[in-house]
């Protein structure tokens, strides 16, 4: 193999595992706060994508759009917790079908209003020619991704250990009943997560958008990976997200590329493996 | 039993068995056919869904090892009796061993863990061209003749099936009023308690496990031999979730629940989609709106609607009403 | 009258008044209306496609005014949701329960596959858009007619202008993984080779693979072209991300990845892309530019591979039962007369088709090239009447095995 082949496929697994960080660190704070499993979360992440193209299609700027269409999601996420979730709460069974229904809706919607065609989303103007170093390319726009992954890693690492909310949070995901009784509010507090973690999936589908594109599928496609990476991570944990998000990058892009044979499974014997050694995942924090 | 639950019983059974004679249609008559296959998944799933509180996106596994075997042998020149007896030993097996990795994690754990052994499965069937001819699938040469009885026709093909799907709901409800399934239940709620009480926990569950995975074994069977065709779309993630989302729907705490689940996913999939172009959106608002006013699923929430109704009526009539439970 | 609703609307918007004012023929004996059939994806991720499938066959029934050989047509659409249990119920219903007398349809190969023997079972005459070589080759279906292609029927004639034409010498083969991939791949790489070029690279990629970035990082830096037979979104997006890792390499392709459908929306990405195909919007022939203005105003889109296919289904139909005077209740003469069609002028231009039921057809190689501030697939060259073991001869075509993800093998990978 030919240190290219390393190099490139090293910076690709970096780029691919911020992505999955914007999207499945949400998915993780939502189980580890509420426990619920939102199967809905790859339809939050294409949703985004979505709303993402509708905006840059007339002339939005690229870094606001990201921003309105994750606060976008982060609404319906809302709706979705206050008016079915809330309904149902400690009722997993329920959680999983009702999720399913709604991402079930949301795709059914989605081929309706922006057809079954795949839609791009152009990415920044600057961003869009390659870089190129000593005869390699790589594009430009890959890496900022990551570098916004790793922004928005710290930022969430500050809200979480350095804010009041962060820390009603953490009380909540370790004891929740413990929580309730000094006081936290928890009804508002689950209800600012799932804001967080459905803006979070949102602002992931645009940015992710200039390179997976808009396209029906989309959510059934990253769904998985959030599981994934949430599993080999551990649940409810911003470390285990962040960790398991690259583990994921590299395997995926590695193991697809030096054993093509594994391709369907590259990603889930590992985590078969991970589950039964380690049931709490990699840093977990709760029971799963 | 009761005399109510015998009487609407054997309703029932007159009416699953006249069927064919009153749809003439041969598409209505395969269409009961289908439910009929959906439903025994779905039960089957609800053997460890519903009584032992095990969540699995993994079941259509069994469909692909078993539905898979069956062909396979009977292209290698097994009569259909010895392929179809051996492709469910085999899948029921390979349940055994499915088991033994899934038990090893709780809740959310143990539904990733079903996942990924399903996508494995998936993706065996998808990548081995050679065996399993790839995403074209594989053709099943023709229909078994059972006692000499050729089951090629839409009719005698949905006798066929409820004489299978009967046996099974008789075990399955058997198996949900046995001392197993009490300690199962047990388990599922009490599972510190039930150790104490000296119960082995881990092999209650792993023998439900084994058990819901044998009738979805045969589901599987029943699947090939309606369809006569076998390709990696039927065993993919969509296939498990439909499944697990018919129990649900339901009702995972009752024995008809994942029936009439079955019989409204089947039926929206394959008649409303004629009618409907946003079936998908009907599908999923269903899901929602059921949940929401039926947390527990369809048939418990429409008891708990009936039981209410009856309980106003008994107020205001002085005639008492015997207030026994329906049939399960 | 099982009529269903959808059907009566669609008939009412399609023949709307115009129908009223024509004059039935009288001279054709058979009563009420012929019942046609249609399976396509209307919902989950194949919808794009089966979308524009009906547009294509719904732009047919409303120029003839659902017409045909002088009998209304009752035109029944059915979603499958490209799933192979859901269309094998949806064709029984056609022929169970609205007893259609032929079928058009489905879209994938898998969901043809899974009606296979139930078409032969019912004897319903279907004609396929899907690609699968073998329903057409080793394992004929004698009630099918195919008027598109086979998936590598118009690769093998791009291999052979890309090894004389464009004289390439080494060149890079992606492609979907699944039956339709491979097999479109693997003619371009049978013709490709025997003319002296290199396949030094052949990757396979997860038909439901996110991102491609792995693939391409593997894509060595002195290839002369990278072959896509990607089919849908995955063309659309293996381009995109091609041209953003700053690769400038000759695109090569079969008749999926640089649709007209998908065509504004890839912009330059897509420009000298260089692709074999039985269609394209370009074709200068009169029923199509009428079919490429319909679907325009109509649809406000470009008519891509999709809508032409059932178009052209539409043509040969429209032929065969003026063929039988409009008597399709006799299935065998039916059958023989769709085999047997002889279409002078379609949008493709003429077609006919061989004895097992595969269409014999021009098939053009088209370049990606900007015109009037809009990008088109301009036809470069003609293969006239290529049938489906073009340049081969049949019997030994027939010999070998069906073309498979490693059939035939390639011999100059370089690793």
């Amino acid at each position: 193999m030919q240190w290219q082949f390393w190099i490139i496929q090293t910076l690709n697994s970096l780029a691919f595992g911020g992505l999955l960080f914007l999207l499945s660190s949400g998915f993780s704070l939502i189980f580890g706060l509420m426990r619920i499993p939102n199967l809905a979360h790859g339809a939050f992440f294409m949703l985004g994508a979505y709303f993402g193209y509708s905006m840059l299609a007339r002339g939005g700027n690229f870094w606001l759009v990201a921003l309105v269409a994750g606060l976008g999601v982060g609404i319906i996420g809302i709706a979705l917790e206050r008016l079915v979730l809330r309904q149902i709460s400690g009722n997993e069974q329920g959680q999983v079908l009702v999720t399913l229904g709604v991402s079930f809706i949301i795709a059914d919607i989605c081929l309706l209003a922006w057809t079954g065609d795949p839609m791009p989303l152009p990415a920044p103007q600057a961003l869009r020619p390659p870089l190129r170093f000593a005869g390699y390319a790589f594009p430009t726009y890959r890496l900022v991704v990551l570098g916004i992954a790793l922004v928005a890693a710290i930022g969430l690492y500050f809200l979480m250990e350095r804010t009041r909310i962060g820390a009603m949070i953490r009380a909540g995901v370790d004891d929740m009943e413990m929580a309730r009784g000094v006081g936290i509010p928890v009804s508002r507090l689950f209800t600012a997560v799932f804001l967080l973690g459905a803006s979070l999936a949102g602002i992931g589908g645009v940015l992710g958008g200039p390179i997976l594109n808009a396209y029906p599928g989309l959510d059934a496609d990253m769904l998985p990976l959030a599981l994934i990476v949430v599993i080999l991570g551990g649940a409810g944990s911003l470390l285990g997200a962040f960790v398991g998000s690259f583990v994921v990058g590299f395997l995926y892009n590695f193991g697809i590329a030096l054993a093509p044979d594994l391709a369907y499974f590259v990603l889930f014997l590992p985590m078969v493996l991970v589950l039964v050694f380690l049931p709490q995942g990699l840093f977990g924090r709760v029971q799963m | 039993m009761k005399r109510g639950t015998i009487i609407a019983l054997t309703i029932t059974a007159i009416c699953l068995v006249a069927v064919p004679r009153v749809i003439v249609n041969e598409f209505y008559v395969n269409m009961a056919t289908q439910v009929l296959i959906y439903a025994l998944f779905a039960l089957s799933i609800n053997m460890m869904l519903g009584y032992g509180g095990m969540v699995s996106l993994g079941h259509a596994a069994y469909l692909g090892v078993a539905g898979y075997a069956c062909i396979l042998l009977n292209i290698a020149g097994y009569d259909q009796l010895t392929a179809a007896v051996l492709a469910v030993l085999l899948s029921t097996v390979f349940a055994g061993l499915f088991g033994v990795l899934s038990l090893r994690a709780p809740g959310l754990g143990f539904i990733m863990i079903t996942l990924a052994i399903g996508q494995i499965v998936w993706g065996i069937a998808y990548r081995a061209n050679e065996l399993t001819g790839g995403d074209n699938g594989l053709r099943l040469p023709q229909r078994p003749r059972p006692f000499g009885i050729s089951i090629t026709s839409a009719e005698n093909f949905y006798y066929f099936t409820l004489i299978v799907f009967v046996l099974a709901l008789f075990f399955i409800w058997r198996f949900s009023r046995s001392a197993f399934g009490a300690s199962l239940m047990g388990a599922r709620d009490q599972p510190r308690r039930m150790s104490m009480l000296g119960h082995n926990v881990w092999l209650v569950r792993w023998l439900t496990f084994v058990m819901a995975g044998f009738w979805g074994s045969v589901a599987g069977i029943l699947f090939v031999y309606y369809n006569v065709f076998l390709s990696p779309h039927a065993i993919a993630l969509q296939q498990s979730a439909e499944i697990l989302l018919m129990a649900i729907l339901g009702g995972t705490s009752t024995l008809t629940g994942p029936v009439v689940g079955a019989v409204i996913i089947t039926l929206i999939k394959n008649v409303a989609s004629t009618y409907v172009e946003r079936w998908n959106t009907l599908l999923g608002a269903i899901f929602v709106i059921v949940i929401v006013f039926m947390p527990y699923g369809l048939v418990p929430g429409c008891r708990q609607l009936w039981r209410r109704l009856r309980s106003k009526l008994a107020r205001r009539t002085p005639v008492r009403i015997d207030t026994s439970g329906s049939c399960t | 009258m099982s009529m269903n609703r959808r059907t009566i609307i669609k008939g009412a918007i399609a023949t709307g008044v115009a129908a009223q004012t024509i004059k039935i023929s009288t001279a054709v004996a058979q009563a009420g209306p012929i019942r046609v059939g249609f399976l396509t994806v209307k919902t989950g991720p194949l919808a794009s496609g089966g979308l524009q499938m009906e547009q294509g066959l719904l732009t047919f029934f409303r120029e003839r005014n659902n017409m045909l050989a002088g009998r209304p047509v009752e035109l029944h659409t059915q979603d499958t949701a490209g799933n192979p249990a859901q269309a094998r119920t949806k064709t029984q219903e056609l022929v169970e329960r609205l007893k259609v007398s032929c079928i058009i349809g489905p879209l994938a190969a898998f969901e043809a596959l899974a009606i296979d023997d139930y078409i032969r079972s019912s004897q319903t005459p279907i004609l396929t858009v899907a690609g699968a070589e073998d329903m057409t080759q080793r394992k004929p279906n004698p009630w099918l007619v195919r008027p598109s292609s086979t998936s590598a029927q118009p690769s093998h004639p791009l291999g052979d202008y890309a090894a004389k034409d464009l004289k390439l010498k080494r060149v890079a083969v992606l492609a979907d993984d699944f039956a339709f991939g491979h097999e479109n791949a693997a003619g371009f790489q049978r013709v490709f080779e025997d003319n002296g070029g290199k396949v030094v690279q052949k990757l396979f990629t997860p038909l439901n693979a996110p991102d491609y970035g792995t693939y391409i990082a593997q894509l060595k830096s002195n290839l002369d072209g990278v072959y896509t037979g990607h089919a849908g979104s995955n063309g659309f997006k293996f381009i995109k991300q091609l041209r953003e890792y700053g690769s400038k390499t000759q695109i090569l392709g079969g008749f999926t990845p640089v649709d007209e459908s998908l065509l504004q929306q890839m912009g330059d990405d897509a420009l000298g892309a260089i692709t074999g195909n039985w269609y394209s919007a370009e074709l200068d022939f009169p029923i199509n530019k009428r079919f490429v203005a319909a679907i325009q105003k109509e649809y406000k889109v470009d008519p891509g591979v999709y809508a032409a296919e059932t178009y052209l289904c539409g043509e040969v139909l429209d032929h065969a039962v003026k063929q039988v005077k409009g008597n399709v209740e006799d299935k065998p003469t039916f059958m023989k007369a769709l085999k047997e069609a002889k279409v002078p002028e379609t949008l493709r231009g003429p077609v006919s088709f061989d004895d097992l039921g595969n269409v014999v057809g021009n098939i053009y190689i088209r370049k990606v090239e900007r015109k009037g501030g809009k990008l088109v697939n301009a036809v470069v060259k003609t293969y006239p009447n290529v049938d489906q073991f073009w340049p081969y001869k049949r019997e030994e075509f027939l010999k070998s095995p069906v073309y498979s993800r490693d059939f035939p093998p390639a011999k100059n990978l370089e690793n």
